[in-house]
């Protein structure tokens, strides 16, 4: 506190704002799609498959932008990730196999064939495909804040989604009958079903929600992030959205905060990463797992997941 | 479901044979119809993937077997933890846990003996690994936190190590490029046969393979490992034993075998430890377990399958001009299929029972 003065302050509120812009870039995708896991997740479905559902986000979002426009392919995109959470559902929900083991495949099988489509369209060696990216909307006045203005309202459509989907979705859960059931089929089918909620029916659609939203995630990353499309482009974000849901305690606000947290970590990476190649930024990219890991033991308080989280419906007899 | 928890002699022991055998035929059935609609011919493509993978006794040995060992071992750590119901999904990691450890020792320890080095290396690399794997284990049974998240949440934080490792304390003394040193010839795993790449792992793995079949068919802690996986609670209530012991005995077993996994490739292959050493085979190896059915040997014949396919690719690409990627497609298509007849078997069984077809609903 004492002493400041010597060194202007100004470079750093710059480097500081950057910063901040390229750490929300980084959590839009994974917002989206750990706030669609924590849906999924609430109704007792954890969808491993979620990676699969962002790929094909990814590439659905290509193909889309390149038929129609950037928000034609940020519709394709969500729509593709759902139909790969619909499969995932269709095995796990429906046909009530294990929802670790059948997400698994969905991801594997999602980050094949993805290729497959991907080579098939654009030859074995893939060109670096060019697609246009969407816009930012700059939000008059909101921008202007000082710091954090251009970080939060300087974004494309896909951050301010968020904006909208995080009190959204917390009103949806905790203060509508529809969120209590869904919640009661999380903690406990049993209660539910014999309360007359259909738990197939929710679990179902909580999935499919789950699959959209992590679609959305990655057409953010093929039309907003990056104008392009790379097999295994996901790189993992689907796995991290699970992780920021735990983290976040499987509460909207609480996964923005993680979301944050984790394209923080990212970012402060690349900020590093430019600044002295000898700092250990991989233990940066590793701390959100231990926090999260620390958060599912209890350090931030309590915090558990849903009761009836991976649990077969109907139970199968032993 | 009383026959999938006796003896192994059992007169149902065709079943899951017969239950894989139809879960490959589908998948291959839908693989055909896929590859078709993507315009390619199903017949030239397995026939490259076929040949890449059997056409020779090189191919065979020195890529198709070579690509088994790692799944071989993973399959085995993945088998054993879901036989106790113990979702280990962290296989992945386990693995990296475990070649850091045995480059870490190989390339710090100046020993010349192999007698010596290797032994040493093989007990770091399972320790490592069983070490990874007892963070979920005390998270699960001490605090109640399911392993499905802790051990994905622990991959991350395995691969994230691996990495700052590579790049910095472990990184070669040459300071190239971002990996280990090679270890020393005293620390590579000899070669099975002269003039093929195929190691003393594949043995190891199907050393492990025995041991944890005659383990789970004939010993009290198998059987034990057995009933928790059949019925945690009622393993509990009978009384007989504490249920936590066998969860912690089957995710450190498990850590361990991954962990071997790992080093095992470093030694026998790559004789060096860099990023991105594994394409994923902690994530195939839950595959490989759920096509043997859990059962050691049958890993063995599905690992050997997952290797193939993984040898197949490269020459389904260079010769049919299929993208090898359509291999993690039918990976994926393998594990659906089998999950499907295990429901359809299951879904017989219960009308078959009962006599009646709608009884799904009546247990809570």
């Amino acid at each position: 506190m004492a002493r400041r003065g010597l060194r202007t302050p100004v470079p750093d509120v710059a480097a500081l704002s950057s910063f901040l812009v390229s750490a929300v870039g980084l959590a839009v995708p994974l917002a989206l799609a750990a706030l669609g896991e924590t849906v999924s997740q609430r109704a007792g479905v954890i969808n491993i498959g979620l990676e699969g559902s962002v790929i094909w986000g990814a590439l659905g979002g290509a193909l889309g932008s390149l038929a129609g426009g950037g928000y034609a392919g940020l519709l394709a995109g969500a729509l593709a990730g759902g139909a790969a959470a619909l499969v995932f559902a269709v095995f796990a929900v429906r046909l009530n196999t294990d929802q670790i083991i059948t997400g698994t495949a969905v991801t594997i099988g999602s980050l094949g064939f993805t290729g497959a489509l991907y080579q098939s369209r654009f030859g074995v060696t893939g060109v670096a495909l060019e697609l246009e990216t969407l816009p930012a909307w700059e939000l008059p006045l909101l921008s202007r804040i000082p710091v954090v203005g251009p970080a939060l309202f300087d974004q494309a459509l896909t951050a301010y989604l968020v904006y909208v989907m995080v009190p959204l979705l917390a009103w949806l859960l905790f203060r509508t009958r529809w969120g209590l059931a869904l919640r009661a089929v999380g903690e406990s089918p049993e209660a539910a079903h014999a309360a007359g909620v259909p738990v197939v029916r929710t679990r179902m659609l909580a999935a499919v929600f789950a699959g959209l939203m992590a679609g959305l995630a990655g057409a953010h990353l093929s039309l907003v992030h990056t104008g392009t499309f790379a097999e295994n482009m996901s790189a993992g974000k689907g796995f991290i959205a699970i992780a920021v849901v735990v983290l976040g305690r499987w509460r909207p606000a609480g996964v923005l905060a993680a979301a944050l947290f984790f394209g923080g970590a990212e970012a402060l990476q690349f900020a590093l990463q430019a600044f002295d190649a000898d700092l250990p930024y991989p233990l940066f990219l590793a701390l959100p797992y231990v926090l999260s890991l620390a958060a599912l033991a209890g350090w931030f308080g309590r915090s558990r997941a849903p009761e009836g989280l991976a649990l077969p419906w109907p139970r199968r007899g032993h | 479901m009383s026959d999938q928890s006796g003896t192994p002699r059992v007169r149902a022991d065709l079943r899951p044979a017969l239950g894989a055998a139809a879960a490959l035929l589908a998948t291959m059935a839908i693989a055909a119809a896929l590859l078709a609609l993507g315009g390619h011919s199903p017949a030239v493509a397995f026939g490259a993937l076929a040949r890449g993978a059997f056409g020779s006794w090189h191919n065979f040995i020195s890529v198709t077997l070579v690509q088994a060992t790692p799944l071989l071992l993973t399959g085995l750590a993945v088998a054993l933890a879901f036989k106790a119901r113990v979702w280990n999904i962290g296989a992945e990691g386990q693995l990296h846990a475990g070649a850091l450890a045995g480059v870490a020792v190989a390339v710090s320890v100046p020993a010349s003996s192999a007698f010596l080095l290797l032994p040493a290396t093989l007990l770091a690399a399972a320790a490592a690994g069983a070490l990874w794997a007892s963070v979920p284990a005390a998270m699960k049974t001490r605090m109640g936190v399911g392993e499905v998240i802790t051990t994905l949440l622990m991959n991350f934080v395995a691969l994230f190590l691996a990495q700052f490792l590579v790049h910095g304390p472990l990184r070669e003394s040459r300071g190239v490029f971002n990996q280990t040193d090679a270890i020393p010839a005293a620390a590579q795993l000899p070669t099975l046969i002269p003039g093929f790449r195929l190691h003393l792992g594949f043995l190891i793995g199907i050393l492990i393979a025995v041991a944890l079949w005659l383990y789970l068919a004939r010993t009290p802690g198998g059987f034990r490992i057995r009933a928790v996986g059949a019925s945690p609670r009622a393993a509990e209530v009978s009384g007989r034993f504490r249920t936590t012991p066998v969860i912690w005995r089957a995710f450190l077993v498990s850590g361990a075998i991954a962990g071997l996994a790992g080093w095992i490739q470093v030694s026998g292959i790559t004789h060096r430890m860099y990023e991105g050493l594994s394409p994923g085979w902690g994530y195939t190896a839950i595959a490989v377990a759920l096509l043997a059915r859990l059962h050691p040997l049958a890993a063995v014949l599905t690992a050997i399958v997952f290797g193939a396919l993984s040898a197949g690719g490269g020459a389904m690409q260079r010769e049919a001009g299929v993208p090898d990627v359509w291999v993690r497609g039918i990976e994926a298509l393998v594990i659906l299929a089998v999950l499907t007849v295990d429901r359809v078997l299951q879904t017989i069984d219960r009308r078959a029972a009962r006599g009646s077809p709608r009884a799904a609903h009546s247990r809570a």
